[in-house]
C-alpha cells in the first residue's frame, strides 16, 4: 500500500542541517578539479584570455607562440596548474588545441581534440570498472571555450562543422573572441547572426539551467540573451581616471577588460567559476559521458566478441543493455567459440596434410636423385674396370713376352756357357 | 633685355617659377605637359583593383571608404544575409566617379569565398584565371588586324590583399597566394580590422610579416626592382618600411572636435580612419590614388602583362595567326616578339 510522500515535522532540533557543511568540509579538503578545453584559430586571444580568467601566466612569454611553432598539424596540448583561493583547491586543467584551423587544407582538423575527449571518457570508464577505485582522478573535459573570430558576418564552415561534431561529446561555449573589433551595434548583429545559425544548424551548445530561484532566473535569462559572449582578454594593467585597470591601450582609448559595457569578459568569469563550474561538470558527468560509456557498451555488448577490447580490462556491467539475458548471452558466446575452435581445428588439418604432402614429394625426389646418382657411379665403376681388365690384359701380355724373351735369352746364354767351356776344354788339351 | 611677346601659354601645371632667361630663347615644349593634361581629362582614367581576402575583413568597406562613394559589391547588390559562397567567386563592379574635371572609371573586382572553406587548396586558381584572362583578352586585342583606337584595359592592375589580424604570423594560405600571385600582379598587402591591435603589436606584427615576405622570396609593390632611379628608391624604401598598411575601413561619419570625420565609435573611444596617429588608412590612400596610381598602371602594362605576353607567344610560335601577318606583309609573330622584349 503506498504512503505517498509523508511529510514528517520535527518536534525539536535534530541536527542533520549541518551535512551540507559536511559536506562543504569534505570538498574543501579533498580540493576541487576542473578540465577546460579551448579551441580556435590561431591569433585570437585563447591564451591571453586564460591568463585573464585565472590570473595567472599559465601561458608566460616563453611559450611559443603560432609564430614559432614548427609543427603544421593539430597538437592537443595539456597544462596543469594549482590555484588556491580562501583555502579552496583548485587543479585546473587547460587543454589546448594549437594548429587548429591554420592550415590551407583543414579537413578532419577537429579529429585529434574528439580523440582526445574519447580517450579522457574511456580512461574514466577504465578506473570507474577497475575493483580498486581508491583515486579517480577526474580527467574528463567539462567544458570547451570555442572562439569565433570578429568578423562580424556569421559562423564560418569550420566553425559549423566542428560544433557539430562536438556538441554531443562535451559542453560546447561558443566565444566571440577579440570583441573590442566590434562597434555595439555590430556586435548586436553578429550574435543575433550567430545564434541563428546555431539554431538553424541544431546546433546544442551548453544551456544554463533554470531554476526555482527567481533572482537566480533573471540572471540567467540575462546570460542568455547576449549569447554568445564576446570577450577581451588582457593582464596589462592601465590607469585610467586615476583607476588601475586591466585592458588594452589603444590610440583612441582604452577597452577596459573587465566593464560590462566594453565586453563580456565578467559574465563569462562569474558563469565559468562562480557559479556554474559545478553543473557543468554534473552534465560532462551525467549526459555527455553517459553518453559515451551506453554507447561503448553497446558496442562491446551486440557483438560479442570485444571490438573495444582495452588491455586487460574488459568491461563486465553485461546486465545493463536491454534485448539480452546473461545467459543467452553466455550461450551465445560459447557457441561462437566452439565454432571457431572447429574452424581452428579444420584449418590446421588442412594445413598438416599440405605439409606432409611436401614432405613427401621431396622425399621421393631426393629418392629419385640418389637412385641416379648410383646408377651413374655404377657406370663409372663398370668402364673403370673394363679399363682395368684391359690394362691388366697388356700388362700379361708384356710379361708373357717379357718371360719368352728371357727365356731366350737364358738359352742364349747356356748355349755360349756351353761353348765356352768346350772352348775352355779344349784349350787345356 | 628687348621684351619681345611673350607666346601665349599658360602656366606649365605644377612646376613653379621657371626662369625662361631671356624670351626669345623659350620654345614652349614644356607646353606639351599641359597638352597632355587636357588630352587625359578628356579620355579619363581607368583603374582596376581587386580584393582579396577572407570574408569579414572589411574589403567592401575599404573600398567604399577609398573612393568616399559605395563602389563596393555589397552597397550596389544589398545582401540581406550574409552567405559564404560555395566556391570562389569574381564579382566585378565598375563605376563611373569624377573629381574636379577628371573622370575615372573604377572598377573594383571582389573575390567572395576565398578562404573561406574548410579545404583551401588552390583556392588561388581561380584568381589566377581571371588575371590571366584579362591579359589575353589585351592581348587579343592588341593582335588584331583592325585594331580600336583605344583598347579597353580590364587589365588587373592592383590587388589588395587583406590579412586577418592575428597579431602572430602570415598563414600558410596567406603565404601560398601571395607567392604565386607576386608574379602576376602588383600586390599591395594590408593589415584588416587593425583596431584590434595596439601600437606594440601593430609593429611586431608588421616586422614579422616582412620577415616572412623576404624570407618566402615574396616581392610585394612596390618592387625592389622596378625602382627607376635614386629619388624613386628614396620614396620607395620609405613605403616599403612601411608595408603592410595597418587600415580600418569606415563609410559612417561622426562628430569629433567639432569636425565632421569618418571613423568607428566604440564605447571606449572613436576611431578616425585618416587620422595617421590611429591608422595608415591615409598612407595607403595616398599610394594607392594620389602618388603612385600611374606608376602602378605602369608596372602592370609594362612588365606583367609583357611577360604574359612573351610566355603566350613564345608558346605558340609560329602557328597562331601567322596568316593573317603574312598577308599584311608584318613580320611573324615571333619576330616581333623578339624585338620587343628588351
Amino acid at each position: 500500500q503506498y504512503l505517498g510522500d509523508l511529510i514528517c515535522n520535527l518536534e525539536g532540533y535534530v541536527g542533520f542541517a549541518s551535512l551540507p557543511n559536511q559536506v562543504y568540509r569534505k570538498s574543501v579538503k579533498r580540493g576541487f578539479e576542473f578540465t577546460l578545453m579551448v579551441v580556435g584559430e590561431s591569433g585570437l586571444g585563447k591564451s591571453t584570455l586564460i591568463n585573464s580568467l585565472f590570473l595567472t601566466d599559465l601561458y608566460s612569454t616563453e611559450y611559443p607562440g603560432p609564430s614559432h611553432r614548427i609543427k603544421k598539424t593539430v597538437q592537443v596540448e595539456q597544462s596543469k596548474v594549482l590555484i588556491k583561493e580562501g583555502g579552496v583547491q583548485l587543479l585546473l586543467t587547460i587543454v589546448d588545441t594549437p594548429g587548429f584551423g591554420d592550415a590551407v587544407d583543414n579537413s578532419n582538423c577537429w579529429q585529434p581534440v574528439i580523440d582526445h575527449i574519447d580517450s579522457k571518457f574511456e580512461d574514466y570508464l577504465n578506473s570507474e570498472s577497475r575493483v580498486n577505485r581508491r583515486q579517480m582522478p577526474d580527467s574528463r573535459i567539462h567544458c570547451c571555450l570555442y572562439f569565433i573570430a570578429p568578423s562580424g558576418h556569421g559562423l564560418k564552415p569550420l566553425d559549423i562543422e566542428f560544433m557539430k561534431r562536438l556538441h554531443e561529446k562535451v559542453n560546447v561555449i561558443p566565444l566571440i573572441a577579440k570583441a573590442d573589433t566590434l562597434t555595439p551595434e555590430e556586435c548586436q548583429q553578429f550574435k543575433k547572426q550567430i545564434m541563428r545559425e546555431i539554431q538553424e544548424h541544431k546546433i546544442k551548445i551548453y544551456e544554463f539551467p533554470e531554476t526555482d530561484d527567481e533572482e537566480e532566473n533573471r540572471l540567467v535569462k540575462k546570460i542568455k540573451d547576449k549569447l554568445p559572449l564576446a570577450v577581451v582578454g588582457s593582464n596589462t594593467i592601465i590607469e585610467v581616471n586615476s583607476k588601475r585597470v586591466r585592458g588594452r591601450q589603444y590610440p583612441w582609448g582604452v577597452a577596459e577588460v573587465e566593464n560590462g559595457d566594453h565586453c563580456d569578459f565578467t559574465i563569462l568569469r562569474d558563469m565559468l567559476i562562480r557559479t556554474h563550474m559545478q553543473d557543468l561538470k554534473d552534465v560532462t558527468n551525467n549526459v555527455h559521458y553517459e553518453n559515451y560509456r551506453s554507447r561503448k557498451l553497446a558496442a562491446v555488448t551486440y557483438n560479442g566478441v570485444d571490438n573495444n577490447r582495452v588491455k586487460g580490462q574488459l568491461c563486465t556491467k553485461l546486465d545493463t543493455v536491454e534485448g539480452m539475458s546473461p545467459l543467452a548471452q553466455m550461450e551465445e558466446e560459447r557457441r561462437e567459440h566452439v565454432t571457431k575452435m572447429k574452424k581452428m581445428e579444420m584449418e590446421m588439418e588442412q594445413v598438416f596434410e599440405m605439409k606432409v604432402k611436401e614432405k613427401v614429394q621431396k622425399l621421393k625426389d631426393s629418392e629419385a636423385e640418389l637412385q641416379r646418382r648410383h646408377e651413374q657411379m655404377k657406370k663409372n665403376l663398370e668402364a673403370q674396370h673394363k679399363e682395368l681388365e684391359e690394362k691388366r690384359r697388356v700388362f700379361e701380355e708384356e710379361r708373357a713376352n717379357w718371360e719368352s724373351q728371357q727365356r731366350l735369352e737364358q738359352q742364349k746364354m747356356e748355349a755360349s756357357r756351353g761353348k765356352k767351356s768346350s772352348n775352355a776344354k779344349v784349350k787345356t788339351h | 633685355m628687348s621684351e619681345s611677346t611673350k607666346p601665349h601659354h599658360p602656366n606649365p601645371q605644377g612646376k613653379g617659377e621657371k626662369t625662361h632667361g631671356s624670351d626669345f630663347s623659350y620654345v614652349g615644349i614644356d607646353a606639351i605637359l599641359e597638352q597632355m593634361r587636357r588630352k587625359a581629362m578628356k579620355q579619363g582614367f581607368e583603374l582596376n583593383i581587386m580584393v582579396v581576402g577572407q570574408s569579414g575583413l572589411g574589403k567592401s568597406t575599404l573600398m567604399n571608404t577609398l573612393f568616399k562613394s559605395k563602389v563596393s559589391r555589397k552597397s550596389v547588390q544589398p545582401n540581406p544575409e550574409e552567405r559564404i559562397p560555395k566556391t570562389i567567386e569574381i564579382k566585378s563592379i565598375s563605376h563611373d566617379i569624377e573629381e574636379k574635371g577628371v573622370r575615372m572609371k573604377l572598377t573594383v573586382i571582389d573575390t567572395p569565398g576565398f578562404g573561406d572553406q574548410i579545404n583551401n587548396e588552390n583556392c588561388w586558381q581561380p584568381i589566377m584565371k581571371f588575371i590571366n584572362d584579362q591579359y589575353e583578352a589585351y592581348l587579343q586585342e592588341e593582335i588584331n588586324i583592325n585594331r580600336k583606337k583605344r583598347i579597353p584595359d580590364s587589365r588587373v592592375h592592383c590587388c589588395i590583399y587583406f590579412i586577418p589580424p592575428t597579431g602572430h604570423c602570415l598563414r600558410p594560405l596567406d603565404v601560398e597566394f601571395m607567392r604565386r600571385l607576386s608574379k602576376v600582379v602588383n600586390i599591395v598587402p594590408v593589415i584588416a580590422k587593425a583596431d584590434t591591435l595596439t601600437l606594440e603589436e601593430r609593429d611586431y606584427f608588421k616586422q614579422t610579416i616582412r620577415e616572412e615576405l623576404r624570407a618566402n622570396g615574396i616581392d610585394v609593390y612596390p618592387q625592389k626592382e622596378f625602382d627607376e632611379d635614386a629619388d624613386d628608391r628614396m620614396i620607395n624604401d620609405k613605403i616599403r618600411e612601411m608595408i603592410p598598411f595597418a587600415v580600418v575601413g569606415s563609410d559612417q561619419e561622426y562628430q569629433v572636435n567639432g569636425k565632421k570625420i569618418l571613423g568607428r565609435k566604440t564605447k571606449w573611444g572613436t576611431i578616425e580612419v585618416e587620422n595617421i596617429a590611429h591608422c595608415e588608412f591615409a598612407y595607403l590612400r595616398d599610394l594607392l590614388i594620389r602618388t603612385h596610381m600611374q606608376n602602378i598602371k605602369d608596372i602592370t602594362g609594362s612588365i606583367h602583362y609583357e611577360t604574359y605576353r612573351v610566355r603566350r607567344l613564345n608558346e605558340s610560335n609560329g602557328s597562331w595567326g601567322d596568316r593573317r601577318f603574312r598577308h599584311a606583309g608584318l613580320p611573324r609573330l615571333g619576330e616581333m616578339a623578339n624585338s620587343n622584349s628588351k
